[in-house]
């Protein structure tokens, strides 16, 4: 079959949809409110997303404040702290970067880079953004009802989370449980919708090794998030059965507060199994996408192919499948039999290789790359550095003897936020920089753009390095004042302080990000189609901002990998995966 | 361009951050010196491959910026290199590995002749109890607990009878001789967490947890709850008393048995009644 004479990617007729079966919405109510159109439902997603994490980001200073200046404001109590710490947690985890990522990038990305014409149930996926909307709405309401949001802290232990030591017992928790149902319901008709667009809408040519690895991504994340979920799903269920007809799946006998309670039998360590067993897989679920992201936004701006496109896969993959099979990690002092710790940490650290090896091939595509600092690739470096950063210290708390004196402590708190906060946010703002051209055919102000990179980057890894610090002392995590403590200098109060300051400039200056987004809706340089002269689909649509249906009436036809830069022998630095094959070229 | 330099000054920065910081552990006060040893060369193995990766994008990102007329390289892979990467990854992993399992090895075999106590938790307080003249813990249950019997021995057991408790929140222990502890809530999630000992573990309502250690400085060391347990977390609070074997002696021969407290209750209950 390889005969090096016979060009091996024979152009195949493009296929034809005929216009009738693209149901085109006919009224401003089904083209932008009901829409069933996943660019549009991407939008809703994303924007509901962000708005949600600024309320987050604005419960991170009231945190901040009260850790820097224990009862020095009148507004922040022992409650106010940990709801905000609870809300804080929750939302940005499961309601801003699951959703932004899947339900954002997904919806918009994979059926313009897989060459679809839509998500395969448009309607399903529009239901898929109402639901997630309701779900954010019931979450949100708990700050009107009495006792406002639980402050269960975001892993919502029982029996803490459901007793009366713990502000938001009466409404709060009820809420978030129902909330994270809904959102698991909405989830799943999405998360279907992208596991089956991309396995039966690819345009011809576009074999799943020719799949740029955003979409690779934002796949395996999706299989991975219909696995886990569920866990979560029964552990809310059954929680919200104990806290409301007093079931006692969690619930063993106990005293509350003097007062001896009717439950029996139950078992707090079942509900950290099943809420790890969503939770852990969670955290790859937000970083595989952004695995998926950077390595285009590398690629094309360093005008260079990923390298090792392959491993690249296949540690996806891998990732994906280990990471289904470590939560124990997360329970070492749980009480959990104590055999189960070398399980755990030999596939803890089993993981840290595939990544190891994404890590290398990143930094490997610079080698001998044309590297062009735009905002993109200036956000992806950055995250680069937090993730290199944040993936070691995972390499402390996953082995288990070493876990043992830092879990439950500020090492902690510092870890999970540089290798699943910022560095999946510092993704998130370079893909918006990135593909913000196409979305609305405007380019983003670059100056403002490096401006909100520098101090984003620089601040946020000010905030959180120092923090390992205060973990490796000994400080716990959740304590909304430390008080007198022996072993605790004068001089973490100052770090926490600077801490804070840092913490407000970096929160105030993503108003410089809003900014731009805005402003350059009107007054951004026309786009063109491709302004990053990218090889990948999405960027060789027929209209930018891409129409309904995507493709006009010929969906594109694939003959080349996604990252064909600087072919040897092309006429451009670049050739589009829909550009038909060169003479004697031999493109993956 | 800035980004290269940026990327060393953020290594180097780190490195003085490590060096300079007077932000270290507390001064340990048990036997488990290798957890601190192995965290020692999980910092040396990960500091180098931290500083090893970002230094080397730092000078790729200098020596490949765009320029006019470059053009970058084409190659899709190189499988020996990968090989290669992959490998070492492994063997760096397997060197962090191979002794945190020997030290978690040790962790979970509680030694034959270790002093058994039990710490009890509860919203928001620490108690102990220590065995009497028979050496053995009584048994205990959530339903025993009323006004009198705080941590709910069973009045029934006679293994319980000569149990010591202390409701104090100040537990004393002889240096040199190895613990384990039995670790019971009554109500929610709390954790045993004294940051001198590096051990920890959770208490968990309806199981009984455990783990040892060997106290190995004399000294007054704080006791806190490492596992959230609702609003009044911070504060419930708890003093470890290290000491010679003497002190001990002397500090647990004043303590009250479960059958004194269960009889000076009742007395007090019969004269609040004759009043």
């Amino acid at each position: 079959m390889t005969d090096a004479s016979v060009p091996q990617n024979v152009a195949p007729p493009p296929a034809e949809v005929p216009d009738v079966d693209l149901y085109h919405a006919h009224s401003w109510i089904t083209k932008y409110v009901f829409s069933q159109d996943a660019k549009v439902i991407a939008i809703q997603y994303a924007g509901t997303a962000i708005t949600v994490g600024i309320l987050a980001l604005v419960l991170s200073w009231v945190i901040r404040l009260q850790l820097a200046f224990p009862g020095a404001i009148p507004f922040i109590d022992a409650n106010v702290y940990y709801q905000s710490v609870t809300m804080h947690g929750m939302i940005m985890v499961v309601y801003m970067l699951t959703a932004i990522f899947l339900g954002g990038f997904g919806n918009y990305l994979i059926p313009l880079m897989v060459g679809a014409r839509d998500m395969v149930f448009p309607y399903v996926n529009m239901l898929s953004y109402w639901v997630y909307l309701i779900a954010t709405l019931v979450l949100v309401s708990s700050y009107f009802f009495p006792g406002g949001p639980t402050g269960a802290g975001w892993t919502l232990y029982p029996p803490q989370s459901i007793l009366t030591g713990t502000p938001g017992h009466e409404y709060g928790i009820i809420l978030m449980l129902v909330s994270l149902i809904l959102f698991i319901v909405g989830f799943t008709m999405g998360g279907l919708n992208y596991v089956v667009t991309v396995l039966q809408a690819r345009t011809r040519g576009m074999t799943l090794m020719r799949m740029p690895l955003t979409v690779w991504g934002i796949f395996a994340a999706a299989v991975m998030a219909l696995l886990a979920f569920p866990g979560l799903f029964v552990a809310c269920l059954m929680l919200l059965l104990d806290r409301t007809l007093g079931t006692s799946f969690f619930m063993p006998s106990l005293v509350e507060l003097g007062e001896r309670k009717d439950y029996v039998g139950g078992s707090p360590i079942l509900f950290q199994h099943l809420f790890w067993f969503f939770g852990h897989p969670e955290v790859y679920i937000v970083a595989l996408p952004a695995f998926g992201i950077v390595s285009d936004l590398i690629s094309v701006h360093a005008r260079k192919n990923i390298f090792g496109y392959k491993m690249m896969v296949w540690a996806i993959i891998a990732i994906g499948v280990l990471s289904m099979v470590v939560w124990g990690h997360h329970m070492y002092i749980s009480g959990m039999d104590p055999w189960f710790g070398f399980f755990f940490a030999v596939t803890t650290l089993a993981i840290a290789v595939p990544t190891a090896l994404k890590v290398y091939n990143w930094v490997l595509t610079l080698w001998h790359a044309d590297i062009h600092f735009t905002t993109p690739m200036l956000f992806a470096l950055g995250f680069l550095v937090t993730f290199v950063n944040g993936g070691i210290t995972g390499l402390y708390l996953g082995n288990v003897i070493v876990d043992v004196p830092l879990s439950a402590t500020l090492f902690v708190v510092a870890h999970f936020h540089m290798v699943m906060g910022i560095a999946p946010v510092l993704v998130i703002f370079g893909a918006i920089y990135h593909w913000y051209p196409k979305i609305t055919g405007r380019m983003m102000d670059e100056r403002l753009g490096k401006i909100h990179f520098w101090i984003t980057f620089l601040g946020a890894y000010a905030i959180f390095f120092p923090m390992h610090y205060l973990g490796v002392l000994g400080m716990p995590r959740r304590f909304y004042e430390m008080g007198e403590t022996a072993f605790v200098p004068a001089s973490a109060a100052t770090l926490n302080i600077v801490i804070t300051v840092i913490a407000l400039a970096v929160g105030f200056a993503q108003s410089i990000f809003f900014y731009n987004l805005f402003k350059s809706l009107k007054y951004g340089a026309p786009a063109g189609g491709n302004p990053w002269r990218a090889a990948s689909l999405e960027w060789q649509t027929p209209e930018t901002p891409p129409g309904h249906g995507n493709w006009g009436q010929q969906l594109p036809v694939v003959y080349r990998w996604p990252y064909a830069y600087s072919v040897p022998g092309a006429p451009e630095d670049y050739l589009p995966q829909n550009a038909p094959p060169m003479r004697g070229e031999h493109s993956p | 361009m800035s980004i290269a330099i940026a990327m060393v000054l953020v290594v180097v920065g780190s490195i003085l951050f490590h060096v300079l910081s007077p932000w270290r552990a507390t001064p340990i006060a048990s036997n488990w010196g290798f957890i601190d040893d192995t965290m020692g060369l999980t910092f040396l193995v990960t500091g180098a491959g931290f500083v090893a990766v970002i230094l080397f994008m730092a000078y790729c990102l200098y020596r490949f910026r765009h320029v006019p007329g470059r053009r970058a390289a084409y190659e899709p892979e190189n499988q020996k290199l990968e090989a290669w990467l992959g490998i070492v990854t492994t063997i760096a992993v397997i060197i962090l590995l191979a002794p945190g399992l020997l030290v978690w090895g040790q962790f979970i075999t509680v030694p034959k002749d270790a002093m058994v106590i039990e710490a009890v938790g509860v919203q928001w307080s620490w108690s102990f109890r220590l065995p009497g003249a028979d050496n053995q813990l009584g048994s205990s249950d959530v339903r025993y607990i009323d006004t009198t019997n705080s941590m709910g021995l069973s009045p029934a057991d006679p293994k319980g009878q000569d149990d010591l408790l202390i409701a104090s929140s100040e537990l004393h222990l002889p240096i040199g001789k190895p613990v384990k502890v039995l670790l019971r809530s009554i109500d929610v999630l709390h954790d045993f967490y004294v940051p001198e000992i590096r051990a920890k573990m959770d208490l968990v309502p309806g199981v009984v947890t455990y783990f040892w250690f060997t106290p190995t400085k004399i000294g007054e060391y704080e006791i806190l709850c490492a596992a959230y347990c609702g609003t009044g977390h911070p504060q419930m609070r708890g003093k470890m008393v290290i000491e010679s074997e003497a002190d001990f002696e002397t500090w647990r021969t004043a303590q009250q048995t479960f059958e004194q407290s269960r009889k000076s209750d009742a007395s007090r209950d019969k004269r609040a009644s004759a009043q």
